[in-house]
């Protein structure tokens, strides 16, 4: 066993982290969340200067990574400064979902979202799913020579600003079937889809997205139709891997704010660590932290192998991360006081976004109940 | 023991009913129950309301114009509001100042202080916390200074909530800096038009402006407004903060914020039947709704005892602490209850005029914010670390 990182994953760490905490200063980065696109383009291409997508994707598509300890290290360091850039939805979900079950002209679109010029969303779930993958009532209709979408996503991630979107669609079976789902890849602008674009809590943005007649052709679908569920559950399966990781960076920036604000902040004559009942708290704060970081390695090494043996490390991550994420945050804001309140301060932008990544592919409850039933099956 | 209420309580009860359902305006109702974003005008038509009939100040004995109500009478009128969707008594004139004026003021500040606040001629603010002095409110450093008759006040206030509507703010100022940081504090009232005074906003974490920072350079401030004695300003502090940190239990808010949670719950689909019924979420809300009729019971004995001449001391610490954390629990289950749609942050959907299609289902909107919101209550009124210092010393004798 080998827990350190690779060479070239340390490197490709080291250039990000420096380049964020030189270009991504808190400051900016609220101001970029504030404005009205919700990302900077400059600093976008910037991060695919950086080789920050192609690190998620595999060499076959033009990448130089793709692995499990590939996402998580980009995602812990852009947790760190709690980026707002469509990472997420471009290169962990729509690109991952073209890398893996793309047609060569899909794929070949790689290369331009690799570059930072292609911006992607995968607009899966919708009003009534909640966090079932399977609850899909979007319909794609099989005319002449195309398909016709009908139907209604919730919550896309980039929705209103991505140029191409991935949607899945009902296209046999009923209700929330695993079977009969079809993903298809959509011009943003295509007739018959509309956006409706706004911001999020924690920063990014998101949209609801209807399609009414939407007619794409028989190029548009990816992968096999009807047998799209496998492709969606592993592209949320890295989904969850990268929120994980994007928590454990903005967790240990929480943690370390709070603990040098117990340093520092001074009551009763004394700086607030000095009380006991806060050193432990910090203590907690660690000791679930580093459960959290351990759990989320785990499943980053179990990204390749069976279903279960993978989901089920997801599921106990994603469970744990959400434990852990409420904790953090709810903590290092009451350990702050008032100051931990505050919109200016940068602590509680790191609580909001912990706290919404629980509401991101599962929260703990459904993971907590999705690894019962995993580990009940196998 | 008899818990149940007196025929002449249940009597009350629907006196209260009665006047809800007559003086509160139903789109004052629907907007608190929305969580909208209320005005100061809403506020204002509310006290208004209330004071016509006489009861604004329950805190109040009726020679002061209050409604002298038992423990018991203002514990079912406050909840029978929330219930109702009334908006909240604006806590400040009516339950801080108030009752230290009745204790501790001068004839000729309560005659002319007292019917101000009554008609909402004056809205008071808070000024105790400052940067420096939190939790160690003691060591506050605003400074009072004599000149003839005159006191010259120098320094900071923060966190102070709904400041930017407040004509007034009673402040505890440092008027001896050679004793023990207590013995030097003294409570002055404030005109904050007074030149010297500035107000800046505070942001919070949920995009809001509810509380402020108030800045004094050399304000000048009458001697009469000095309340009680000079350096003995830490004394009414206390007493006023007992008042304070017993409304922030907020059984009535629990109890309404429980019905929402079980509404929304009712609403919300997991796997195409209603979350209410999942046994997991179903079982998160029972264990809540299990602490909360403790609670209310814990509460209930101690307004009780309180009644028959008790005075809740330690009480109070251990009702904010056990409060608090429901009222917290309850707004985190609501979140949690939206899954993907607790994400959308639409501030200008809390705005009364707001005309567009909510995102997602209608109530999901406000819910993010206000859990966020609900960090406060356990930080302010003193934090439950202070509560639980209060307690172990007091009660425990640790
Ligand atoms: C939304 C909001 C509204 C407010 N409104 C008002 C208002 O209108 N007027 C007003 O005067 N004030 C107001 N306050 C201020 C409030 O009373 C203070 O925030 C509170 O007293 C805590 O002080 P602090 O923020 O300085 O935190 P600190 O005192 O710095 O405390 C930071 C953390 O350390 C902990 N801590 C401190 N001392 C100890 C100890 N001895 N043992 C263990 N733990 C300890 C605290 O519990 C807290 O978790 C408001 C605050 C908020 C957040």
């Amino acid at each position: 066993m080998d827990f350190n990182l690779s060479d070239d994953r340390r490197m490709l760490k080291e250039s990000l982290s420096r380049f964020l905490q030189d270009r991504y200063g808190f400051e900016t980065r609220n101001e970029i969340a504030g404005s009205e696109q919700g990302f900077s383009r400059e600093l976008w291409t910037q991060m695919a200067e950086l080789g920050l997508i192609g690190a998620m994707l595999p060499e076959e598509v033009g990448g130089f990574g793709g692995e499990g300890f590939d996402v998580m290290t980009v995602m812990e360091e852009l947790g760190r400064a709690i980026v707002v850039e469509p990472v997420l939805p471009t290169a962990v979900l729509g690109a991952g979902v073209l890398a893996d079950a793309g047609s060569n002209s899909q794929k070949a679109l790689l290369e331009k979202v690799i570059s930072g010029e292609l911006l992607l969303a995968f607009a899966h779930g919708e009003p009534q799913s909640r966090y079932s993958l399977s609850d899909i009532t979007c319909q794609a209709e099989k005319t002449d020579d195309n398909w016709v979408l009908d139907g209604q996503k919730a919550v896309v991630l980039n929705g209103d600003t991505a140029d191409k979107i991935i949607v899945s669609a009902r296209t046999s079976g009923t209700d929330d079937e695993e079977d009969g789902l079809t993903l298809f890849l959509i011009d943003a602008d295509a007739r018959g889809v509309s956006r409706r674009g706004y911001a999020t809590v924690d920063g990014g943005r998101a949209a609801e997205i209807t399609l009414e007649d939407v007619a794409v052709g028989v190029d548009a679908v990816i992968g096999e139709p009807g047998k799209a569920f496998p492709v969606i559950e592993e592209a949320i399966g890295r989904g969850i891997l990268a929120v994980c990781a994007e928590a454990l960076g903005a967790m240990d920036v929480a943690k370390d704010m709070t603990l040098e604000f117990l340093q520092t902040r001074k009551q009763f004559g004394v700086p607030l660590g000095k009380f006991q009942v806060l050193q432990h708290r910090m203590v907690e704060m660690c000791l679930e932290i580093e459960q959290a970081r351990s759990a989320t390695i785990l499943a980053a090494g179990r990204m390749k192998e069976d279903r279960a043996t993978r989901e089920t490390a997801l599921s106990a991550a994603k469970n744990l991360v959400g434990r852990s994420a409420r904790l953090v945050a709810e903590e290092s804001i009451q350990m702050h006081g008032g100051i931990g309140m505050t919109w200016e301060y940068a602590l509680p932008h790191f609580a909001k976004r912990l706290t919404m990544i629980d509401h991101l592919f599962g929260d703990a409850d459904h993971h907590l109940e999705r690894f019962a039933a995993l580990s009940q099956a196998s | 023991m008899d818990m149940n209420f007196t025929p002449e309580e249940i009597a009350f009860r629907d006196e209260v009913r009665g006047f809800l359902k007559d003086k509160l305006p139903e789109a004052l109702a629907a907007k608190v129950k929305g969580g909208k974003r209320l005005l100061k005008a809403d506020y204002e038509l509310w006290h208004k309301r209330l004071n016509e009939r006489g009861w604004l100040a329950w805190h109040w004995p009726v020679e002061q114009g209050g409604t002298g109500w038992t423990p018991i009478e203002k514990h079912i009128f406050e909840e029978e509001c929330v219930a109702a969707g009334a908006p909240r008594v604006v806590p400040f004139g009516l339950n801080m100042l108030g009752p230290v004026l009745i204790k501790f003021g001068s004839d000729e500040q309560r005659a002319h202080y007292l019917p101000r606040i009554l008609n909402g001629d004056d809205w008071w603010c808070q000024g105790y916390s400052e940067p420096g002095s939190g939790s160690d409110l003691a060591s506050l450093k605003t400074k009072a200074v004599r000149d003839g008759d005159h006191y010259v006040v120098n320094g900071q206030k923060t966190w102070t909530t709904l400041g930017h509507f407040a004509d007034w703010i009673f402040c505890l100022v440092r008027t001896d800096s050679d004793c023990k940081p207590q013995q030097g504090i003294s409570f002055l009232l404030i005109d904050m038009k007074t030149p010297g005074i500035t107000v800046r906003p505070i942001v919070t974490l949920d995009g809001e402006h509810e509380v402020n920072e108030v800045f004094f350079e050399d304000v000048r401030v009458p001697i009469g407004n000095l309340v009680g004695e000079e350096n003995k300003g830490w004394t009414y502090a206390k007493y006023l903060l007992t008042y304070e940190r017993t409304g922030i239990a907020g059984v009535a808010f629990a109890k309404s914020g429980l019905a929402h949670l079980k509404q929304v719950a009712a609403k919300q689909m997991k796997g195409r039947k209603p979350l209410a019924q999942d046994p997991l979420f179903a079982s998160r809300v029972a264990q809540v709704e299990i602490d909360l009729m403790a609670m209310e019971t814990f509460n209930l004995r101690t307004v009780s005892a309180a009644q028959h001449g008790g005075v809740p001391g330690v009480e109070s610490s251990m009702l904010k602490i056990k409060g608090t954390e429901i009222r917290q629990e309850i707004t985190d289950l609501l979140r949690r209850a939206l899954g993907p749609y607790a994400a959308p942050f639409v501030p200008e959907g809390l705005d009364e005029g707001y005309n567009e299609p909510p995102i997602g289902p209608d109530y999901a909107n406000p819910v993010a914010s206000q859990y966020f919101n609900m960090r406060k209550v356990s930080i302010y009124g003193g934090s439950n670390e202070i509560q639980k210092n209060i307690v172990a010393k007091m009660m425990l004798g640790l």
